[in-house]
């Protein structure tokens, strides 16, 4: 009886676009809504990583808050009246997406991701058709000194989500952001040449959560390479279960 | 009921929008119904005429003549359709955009050549800064992303047109495509 009263108070009811909705208190809006079925744009996070909050593409309206907020990161609350899909979020969202776009040197068409890309994919879901804002076109260096891997800086999004795995999950933190603001970017070590990296283990999984195609297997042409990440969520799972 | 006037140009792409096109097939003889040609690489007339229903971009806009071309063209058409990833994002040829022209000029005719290195200065034109998005240089009504946007996507598009719609393009074709 006690356990099933500590159930209940773990467990809030919200609503999602006006549908109700139930969730456990150390779950995120976000969570919420996908087991609902509900699409909240995202980047940035990816199941079986911690939270960064970096990326803003899942913000959403929460009434009685001026601010939005990020729902990868925003936990649910008893009598939560969330909005997912209205205009301004709709404009925020492909502002955001354009902002990605004109700030990095995307090219999809000699890109080895092409068709398998989260970028390129949820620019399409979320309709934006050109780019308003003025490109940047900045200088980027791209890093092919690993024998099988290599970093093209020109398609990175700084998600960090290979930063987060190499250092969550390998336990190796090689990956991670140097610089600020538009000088940002992700480097090796201390900034060493990625085949010169000593932390390295060569195991790839930066590569397969890797969204975009900065990050990817040498060897593969345009629309080559496919990113494996199933084993993510897994890989967590079993090691929660064993250090329980 | 008077035919409607399609134009198509050719700036700074690889001409891969104009296969795609072509490759409407058998759709292109229902389309000859509706629509005249009035310009375009694949038929004669050499000048662009004075107006215009609907003119297909292809490409970035490059060069000194790309800009004059495009000016020109807007001018005398009604709806201007970006057509592809590089007439609406600049795509390839905007690769060469974080370099200066100079840079780009010297990699591809003296670093890269084994015969009489030597810049062009005549005939060629001149390249402009960057390489740029048509909507960066003219008003664009319809955006076409894709690199080619399909045979099916172009077909759409005119269809709609035709049926006095405005093709909504957000879940039809994507960069890169
Ligand atoms: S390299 Fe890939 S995973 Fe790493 S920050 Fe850039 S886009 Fe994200
Ligand atoms: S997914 Fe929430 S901020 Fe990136």
């Amino acid at each position: 009886m006690k356990d099933r009263q500590q159930v209940l108070s773990r467990t809030k009811t919200l609503k999602i676009d006006g549908h109700d909705v139930s969730g456990r208190e150390d779950e995120t809006i976000l969570d919420v809504a996908r087991e609902n079925g509900i699409f909240i744009p995202t980047l940035c996070q990816l199941d079986g990583l911690s939270a960064h909050g970096g990326c803003r593409l899942c913000l959403v309206e929460v009434k009685g808050s001026s601010k939005l907020l990020p729902a990868c990161v925003t936990h649910v609350a008893e009598g939560m009246e969330v909005v997912t899909n209205s205009e301004r979020l709709i404009e925020y969202r492909r502002m955001i997406m354009e902002l990605i776009f004109s700030e990095g040197n995307h090219v999809c068409a000699v890109c080895v991701v092409n068709g398998h890309c989260e970028l390129q994919s949820l620019a399409q879901r979320i309709g934006m058709t050109h780019v308003t804002v003025p490109y940047l076109y900045p200088r980027r260096v791209v890093d092919a000194s690993h024998e099988r891997y290599a970093l093209d800086r020109n398609r990175c999004i700084l998600c960090t989500r290979c930063v987060r795995v190499c250092d969550e999950i390998e336990g190796a933190h090689t990956w991670d952001v140097s610089g600020r603001g538009i000088e940002a970017r992700i480097v090796t070590d201390l900034n060493q040449p990625w085949g010169q990296s000593e932390t390295c283990t060569s195991c790839g999984k930066c590569v397969n959560v890797c969204p975009t195609g900065a990050l990817f297997e040498k060897g593969k042409a345009v629309a080559e390479m496919s990113k494996k990440r199933a084993f993510l969520p897994y890989l967590t799972l079993m090691r929660e279960k064993r250090s329980k | 009921m008077s035919k409607v006037r399609l134009a198509t140009v050719w700036l700074d792409g690889c001409s891969g929008c104009h296969m795609s096109f072509l490759d409407m097939d058998e759709r292109l003889v229902e389309l000859a119904e509706q629509v005249e040609v009035v310009y375009s690489p694949l038929v004669d007339p050499k000048r662009f005429p004075e107006s215009v229903d609907v003119t297909l971009v292809e490409g970035a806009v490059s060069s000194v003549e790309d800009m004059e071309k495009i000016r020109h063209i807007r001018a005398r058409t009604k709806i201007l359709i970006a057509l592809g990833d590089c007439a609406v994002t600049a795509n390839v040829p905007a690769m060469r955009n974080p370099y200066s022209v100079d840079d780009v000029m010297r990699r591809a005719y003296n670093e890269n050549a084994t015969l009489q290195p030597q810049t062009p200065n005549q005939v060629v034109p001149a390249l402009l800064a960057k390489a740029r998005p048509v909507h960066t240089v003219v008003k664009v009504d319809v955006y076409v992303p894709g690199c080619p946007p399909s045979a099916d996507t172009i077909y759409y598009v005119l269809t709609e047109l035709l049926q006095g719609r405005t093709p909504d393009l957000t879940d039809k074709s994507r960069f890169g495509a």
